[in-house]
């Protein structure tokens, strides 16, 4: 064993991770604190004075219906993005990983939308929805079926649903390709010799292969649909129609910002910081361990 | 089992053709090796077989059916890759049952043949360890096992023992041959390994640049390598090289100056007074001190192996330096000269400009 008295004390490594420090204190943990020291407290209405009420902002929040409709919505949101843009990756990351032929262009082309912005790709998925301009609007109204997300909660779920899934896929497509080129050739042509069609292939070797990816990814997407959905949601629905589309991301910049409650919006994003905590802590856990094969 | 035919078997990506028409029979139960320098197009012609790369000319037949057209699955073959390719996320058992579940056999039949092939390969009691449990020789075993369970009509394999060690390389040849003088199934062997090719092998393909230089037994490629590429790959350390002009009434061989070899009876009068080459193998040279028609061999330098003794040096003013191997330890002073002679039946002669064997 060495001891501690070998190396000489030096500055410098304390100074290399300084910067990283600085970042995490300023970025993260003081506004994560004034976020849990703010949901203690309540605000009357003019913001001239402040009482601390311990956690009345929390038993108001879990006593409260539409708060549960939120957590409803945003398990309704999330699962189904998850669903839908893994399950699309998967498909595209397989096809891709077969093509020969124009692969690089197929490739760029799917990773083009992670390069847009949760608000421009709201805006677009809206002018293409938009009722009265969008041209998928008319070509389902030509159908004969009526699309207006304006007034139809369902549908102003789906177009949400939709856009955030779409934005989404690009991610989750890199790392599925990334993980079926990890797999070597040789395991699919020895399942092919023993008899296995592509299908049987894909479902029995490398699905089960990429299950690490899949979980990973999972775990991205969720947080994804929690969090990082907010630009979309208020570009296409602002939450509505009547809190239709209301997710808890949004949920907390609504009652905070324009409902001007700050306690409880602060609430609500300690109850947010603590589900993503809880991901983290299951993402690091099991990741390299239960999915192992 | 079933034999295997290549007719002008062609292979080209897009306008490069990789495999010129390579034509062989390869008989019911004969264990055929495939051997060439990497690159050579030897793995290609085992995948075509396989199914794993489309044929762009000719055709294979296995059991006496066209399978070009036919997915690998249908051709009946089975195939070790060089990385084993075992599933990593199922067990042995699992491994091995993989192709017998997909083609609909009983649970008990499964259980069976599984059970049989872990006791033929010495597997038994690793049934229910993950691949990442096992050592590079019984993964190798399992990647066998996964073939044996299926019975089918055709072995492949491409270089399934190059991941191995030495030692356990030469155990796992042993164990090859041995295995396949028990199941007599059509084997294809895919090698760059010339001692496995000469060991493991009923008969020989030599391949160079795609195409099929000499097919035969590996004592035949010995004795009577076809082209200057087979005699040279066949054999270790490779045959010496050497250019020579032919007497007049090609029975003997010149080489620079005075040094003259003595062909065997027949020699090649129709190379009559033209360059040719002429292949030596470092055994052949033998040490003759009374001969007076010996070749002086000037020594370079000399490596002692124990068994036997190689001599590096150069025959007179020639470039290139000539290896011999004597047998038994031998004490040799460089700047020696030693007066070697060679029986006139082990000397080869090849055309300069084609390389074909005279």
């Amino acid at each position: 064993m060495l001891k501690r008295t070998h190396f000489n004390p030096s500055p410098l490594p304390y100074l290399l991770v300084t910067p990283q420090i600085l970042i995490t204190i300023i970025f993260f943990i003081w506004p994560a604190s004034q976020a849990v020291f703010q949901s203690l407290l309540v605000e009357d209405a003019f913001g001239l004075k402040t009482e601390f009420v311990w956690f009345d902002n929390f038993i108001e929040l879990f006593s409260d219906q539409i708060y549960f409709n939120s957590f409803g919505k945003t398990i309704v949101f999330s699962s189904l993005v998850a669903f839908l843009s893994l399950g699309t990756a998967l498909i595209l990351a397989a096809t891709a990983d077969r093509i020969v032929r124009g692969a690089t262009t197929y490739r760029t082309l799917l990773i083009w939308p992670y390069a847009v912005a949760p608000v421009v790709a709201g805006t677009l998925w809206m002018f293409i929805f938009d009722p009265t301009l969008g041209i998928v609007a008319y070509m389902l109204d030509m159908m004969g079926y009526d699309w207006n997300h304006r007034l139809n909660g369902n549908q102003a779920m789906a177009l949400i649903i939709f856009a955030a899934s779409w934005k989404q896929i690009s991610y989750n497509f890199l790392f599925f390709l990334a993980g079926m080129q990890a797999i070597p050739k040789s395991l699919t042509e020895a399942a092919a010799i023993d008899g296995a069609g592509p299908a049987w292939r894909f479902w029995t070797i490398i699905f089960p292969l990429l299950s690490p990816t899949t979980f990973f990814l999972l775990v991205m997407n969720i947080v994804y649909a929690f969090f990082e959905t907010f630009g979309i949601v208020h570009a296409v629905t602002k939450g509505g129609p009547a809190g239709a589309t209301e997710i808890m991301v949004y949920k907390v910049y609504n009652d905070g910002f324009i409902g001007l409650d700050l306690g409880g919006s602060a609430a609500q994003s300690v109850v947010l910081m603590v589900i993503v905590i809880t991901l983290t802590v299951i993402q690091f856990r099991y990741i390299e361990r239960k999915v192992e094969y | 089992m079933a034999e295997v035919i290549l007719e002008k078997v062609v292979k080209a990506y897009g306008k490069t053709e990789v495999i010129h028409g390579i034509s062989t029979a390869i008989a019911d139960g004969e264990f055929i090796v495939i051997v060439g320098p990497s690159g050579c197009g030897k793995s290609t012609v085992l995948r075509m077989i396989a199914g794993l790369e489309k044929i762009s000319g000719g055709i294979i037949r296995i059991d006496g059916r066209e399978v070009n057209n036919l997915e690998p699955k249908d051709r009946d073959i089975a195939m070790v890759f060089q990385n084993y390719a075992l599933y990593p996320h199922m067990t042995v058992f699992n491994n091995m049952a993989y192709g017998l579940k997909l083609r609909k056999f009983t649970k008990d039949e499964i259980k069976h043949r599984v059970d049989q092939a872990a006791q033929l390969l010495q597997l038994d009691g690793l049934l229910e360890r993950k691949p990442r449990q096992l050592s590079g020789g019984q993964r190798q075993r399992v990647a066998m096992g996964r073939c044996i369970v299926r019975e089918p009509k055709v072995f492949l394999f491409d270089e399934p023992l190059s991941n191995l060690d030495a030692k356990l390389r030469v155990q796992m040849r042993l164990e090859l041959r041995k295995l396949h003088e028990r199941l007599k199934v059509t084997s294809i062997y895919v090698t760059h390994d010339q001692v496995e090719a000469m060991t493991l092998g009923d008969r020989l393909i030599v391949i160079n640049e795609g195409a099929a230089e000499q097919i035969g037994s590996p004592l035949e490629l010995y004795e009577k390598p076809a082209t200057k590429f087979v005699a040279g790959f066949i054999g270790s350390p490779s045959m010496n090289f050497i250019e020579a002009r032919l007497s007049r009434d090609g029975q003997s061989a010149n080489i620079q100056g005075d040094v003259r070899l003595a062909l065997s009876d027949d020699g090649a009068p129709d190379f009559g007074d033209r360059k040719v080459i002429i292949g030596i193998r470092p055994e052949h040279f033998n040490i003759s001190e009374s001969n007076p028609q010996a070749i002086p061999l000037s020594v370079d330098h000399i490596e002692i192996l124990g068994a036997d003794t190689m001599v590096y040096g150069r025959f007179a003013d020639t470039p290139d330096l000539i290896t011999i191997r004597l047998p038994d330890i031998h004490h040799f002073k460089s700047e020696k000269v030693l007066p070697l002679s060679v029986a006139p039946d082990k000397i080869h002669i090849f055309n300069k400009d084609t390389g074909a064997r005279i």
